[in-house]
C-alpha cells in the first residue's frame, strides 16, 4: 500500500517549505517515525518523520526545491493492509499527542498529561480539585467516568477514595491488569519482521550481559508473612491517602525494612572498585519501573533518612515521572541497592540481575493469600516471596541470608507507629 | 504573567498544567565545535525525555557558520582566505543562511522539547525574536521585526540573527545577539544572505560599552517572559 510523504505544515501560518536533504534513498527501509527528510522553513531546519514503516518507494520532490505545504514529496510502500495511519504521521500544530513510535497501546484508563487546551480539560478542572486529580492520576482513574457527590457533581476526595478503596484495584493482592497486549508485530503477509533495537533496548541489553559477566550471581528466596503489614494497612490506609496523597502499598514497608537491613549489613550497600570494597553511608534505593518498551530504575536518594511516608511519596513521584519521561539524569544515577517487583505481573519470585556496580538486588514476588501452618493449625495469610540476587565474589550466602532474615523479621513484626 | 506584544508577534499559549522550566547555563567562550557537541548530547537526552530544557549562553571565537539554506556565494572571500584571517568556517545543520560569530556577541542555544500545542515553527521563531526584543527593551532599545526577514532589527540594521533546528520536536541552535566589539567579521559575508542592510550592536546603539554578561541577564529575563518559562540558573 502506498503512503504519501507530504510537506507538513510546521506552523499555523507557514505555507511552504524547502526540501533540504533526503535522509534516506529510494529503496531504503524506513521505520515509522524514523527521520526521513529534512526541510527548512523560514530559519528553521526540521527533521520530518516517516508516516509509515516500509520502503521509500519514490522521491518526487528533490533537494533544494521549495513547495507548498501538503505537496506530495514522495511515497512509502508498506505491506498490503498495513496499519499505517497517514493522519497520525507528520507532526501538526496543536496535535493532541506527539508522534510516538508504534508500540503497545496505552492502558485505557490512563489520564495522560498535556491534553490539547479545550473543553474536556476545562470540565475536569471544574469537577475536581488538584488533590483529587492527583489521586486519580496515581490510580489511573478517569475522573470523568466517576459521578461526584459534591456540589454540581464535583468529584470529591471521599468519592475518589471510595472508588479506590471499594471497587478500585486492591493494592498488591491482585496482579496489575496487564497492559493491553502489544499490537501485532507482523503485518499481513509478513513472515519475518525486522526492527532495529531502540537505544534504550540496546543499553539494557549491554548492561544485562555485562552484569552477568561481572558478578557471580547467586539467588536466595525467603517467604514473608505480610499479615502484620496487612493489619497496619487496613487500619491506616484511608488516613494515609488523605494525608499524603499516595496509596499505602506494600512497597514502602519493604523499602523501609530493606533500609534497616542495609544499615545492619552494610556490605550489601557497597560496591567493588578494582581491588577495593567501597562502603557507602548513604542508602540510595533504586526502584525498577516497567515502561512501555523497557525499564528504568529511578533512585530514591538518601532513603536511609526518609520515613515510610516519604518513601511512599518518593516512589510514586519517581514512578509517575518515569512513565511520563520527566526524570532528570541524576535521578537514575548513584543507586547503591535496587528493588524490583516481578510480582506485579504475577510472578512468584524473580531471579533479578544485579545493577552494576551494586552488589545485590531484591526482588518482590506476588503477595497473595496462602495457607500457612500456624501452631498446629492452618491459617490464611497474605504471603509473598522475596528473592535476593547477590554477588558471591563479595557476599557469601550466610551474609545474604542473614540480611534477608532481617528484612523478614522486620516485616513480620512491623511497628505500626512507623506509619 | 505580563507578556508585551509587539506588532506581529504571537503570545506563547500553554495548557495551564504545564510550565516550561528552562535551565540556564553560561559557558563563557567556547569553540564552535564544542557548542555543537554539547547541543547534540542535550538534544539526544531531551528526545528521550531526559534532562531539563536548557538555554546555553556563550561566546565563540571568530567563526563563520553556514546553515542548511546557505548559499556559498554569500561568503565574500574563499573559505581558505577566511581561515587565513583566523576565522573558522563551519557548515551546520541549523536553518538559515550564513552568519558570523565572534567575541562580543552573545550566542544562545535553546534545547527545548516543544510540548504538543507549541509545535509550531513560525511561533517558535517569533517567540525567539520576542525574547530578544524584550531584552533589548530592558536595555533601552526599541527593536522590532521585519516581515519576511527573521531576526531582530533596529531600523535597517540587524541586531540579532536567529537560526534553529528541530528534530522530533526538540530544538537546538538559537540566536546570536551583537553586544559589543568588532563587527568587522560581518564584512566577510553577506549576513543571512541579505544584501543592502547592515549590522549593529547594543553598544553601538547605546553609545556605551554593554558587556556580554549584562546582555545575558536581560536575555534570560526576556526569554522567560516570551516563552512563559521559569528560568533556573544552573
Amino acid at each position: 500500500m502506498k503512503v504519501e510523504v507530504i510537506m507538513p505544515q510546521m506552523g499555523e501560518s507557514i505555507q511552504e517549505g524547502t526540501v533540504v536533504r533526503w535522509m534516506k534513498k529510494v529503496g531504503d527501509r524506513v521505520k515509522r517515525d524514523e527521520p526521513i527528510l529534512e526541510i527548512s522553513t523560514d530559519k528553521v531546519d526540521a527533521e520530518i518523520p516517516s508516516p509509515a514503516a516500509g520502503v521509500l518507494a519514490e522521491i518526487t520532490v528533490g533537494e533544494g526545491k521549495t513547495v507548498e505545504i501538503k505537496t506530495v514529496l514522495g511515497s512509502i510502500e508498506t505491506e498490503a493492509g498495513a496499519s499505517a495511519a497517514p493522519e497520525a504521521a507528520p507532526p501538526r500544530p496543536a496535535e493532541a499527542s506527539p508522534a510516538k513510535p508504534a508500540g503497545p497501546k496505552e492502558p485505557p484508563a490512563r489520564t495522560t498529561a498535556a491534553p490539547a487546551a479545550g473543553s474536556p480539560e476545562e470540565r475536569l478542572r471544574i469537577r475536581s480539585s488538584p488533590l483529587v486529580r492527583r489521586i486519580a492520576r496515581e490510580h489511573n482513574v478517569d475522573i470523568a467516568a466517576l459521578s461526584g457527590t459534591g456540589a454540581g457533581g464535583r468529584v470529591t476526595r471521599k468519592d475518589i477514595l471510595a472508588y479506590v478503596e471499594g471497587g478500585g484495584l486492591r493494592p498488591g493482592t491482585r496482579p496489575a491488569p496487564a497492559a493491553a497486549a502489544p499490537s501485532p508485530v507482523f503485518k499481513a503477509g509478513e513472515r519475518t519482521h525486522v526492527e532495529p533495537l531502540s537505544v534504550m533496548r540496546r543499553k539494557i541489553s549491554e548492561r544485562m550481559v555485562a552484569s552477568k559477566r561481572t558478578s557471580a550471581h547467586v539467588h536466595s528466596f525467603f517467604e514473608v508473612d505480610f499479615s502484620a503489614v496487612d493489619r497496619i494497612r487496613r487500619e491506616k490506609k484511608a488516613a494515609f491517602l488523605e494525608r499524603h496523597g499516595v496509596k499505602l502499598t506494600y512497597l514502602p514497608f519493604i523499602l523501609q525494612a530493606t533500609v534497616a537491613a542495609l544499615k545492619a549489613w552494610p556490605v550489601l550497600n557497597a560496591s567493588v572498585e578494582g581491588d577495593d570494597l567501597v562502603y557507602r553511608k548513604d542508602v540510595n534505593l533504586g526502584v525498577a519501573v516497567a515502561l512501555d518498551r523497557g525499564l528504568i530504575v529511578p533512585v530514591i536518594k538518601n532513603a536511609g533518612e526518609k520515613d515510610l511516608a516519604a518513601l511512599a511519596r518518593a516512589t510514586a513521584d519517581l514512578a509517575e515521572r518515569a512513565r511520563t519521561k520527566k526524570l532528570l539524569p541524576e535521578e537514575v544515577q548513584g543507586g547503591t541497592f535496587t528493588i524490583t517487583n516481578p510480582g506485579v505481573f504475577g510472578s512468584l519470585f524473580g531471579t533479578p540481575i544485579i545493577s552494576q556496580p551494586q552488589l545485590a538486588i531484591l526482588g518482590v514476588g506476588i503477595i497473595e493469600r496462602r495457607l500457612k501452618v500456624v501452631e498446629d493449625g492452618i491459617a490464611i495469610r497474605a504471603m509473598g516471596y522475596l528473592s535476593i540476587g547477590f554477588d558471591h565474589r563479595i557476599i557469601d550466602g550466610a551474609v545474604a541470608d542473614q540480611f534477608m532474615s532481617h528484612i523478614k523479621t522486620t516485616l513480620e513484626n512491623f511497628d505500626p507507629r512507623l506509619v | 504573567m505580563r507578556t508585551t506584544l509587539t506588532a506581529g508577534s504571537i503570545p506563547f499559549q500553554r495548557p495551564a498544567a504545564e510550565e516550561l522550566r528552562v535551565r540556564v547555563r553560561r559557558l563563557g567562550r567556547i569553540p564552535y565545535a564544542d557548542g555543537l557537541s554539547l547541543q547534540e548530547e542535550l538534544v539526544a537526552a531531551r528526545q528521550e525525555g531526559l534532562g531539563p530544557d536548557t538555554l546555553l549562553l556563550l561566546e565563540h571565537p571568530p567563526v563563520v557558520t553556514l546553515g542548511r539554506g546557505a548559499d556559498e556565494s554569500h561568503l565574500l572571500l574563499p573559505r581558505d582566505e577566511i581561515a587565513r584571517r583566523g576565522v573558522e568556517v563551519h557548515d551546520t545543520t541549523r536553518g538559515g543562511d550564513v552568519t558570523y560569530h565572534g567575541p562580543g556577541q552573545l550566542v544562545g542555544y535553546a534545547v527545548l522539547r516543544l510540548p504538543p500545542g507549541l509545535q509550531d515553527l513560525h511561533r517558535l521563531l517569533r517567540t525567539m525574536e520576542e525574547s530578544l526584543i524584550e531584552a533589548a527593551r530592558e536595555l533601552g532599545i526599541e527593536a522590532g521585526r521585519v516581515e519576511g526577514l527573521t531576526g531582530v532589527w533596529v531600523g535597517r540594521e540587524k541586531l540579532a540573527a536567529i537560526g534553529m533546528r528541530v528534530a522530533r520536536w526538540v530544538t537546538s541552535h538559537g540566536f546570536a545577539l551583537n553586544v559589543s566589539g568588532d563587527l568587522s567579521g560581518f564584512d566577510l559575508i553577506v549576513p543571512c544572505g541579505i544584501r543592502g542592510r547592515g549590522v549593529t550592536s547594543l553598544s553601538r546603539l547605546l553609545g556605551r560599552d554593554v558587556t556580554v554578561p549584562e546582555a545575558a541577564g536581560a536575555v534570560v529575563r526576556g526569554f522567560g517572559r516570551a516563552f512563559s518559562a521559569r528560568m533556573e540558573e544552573a
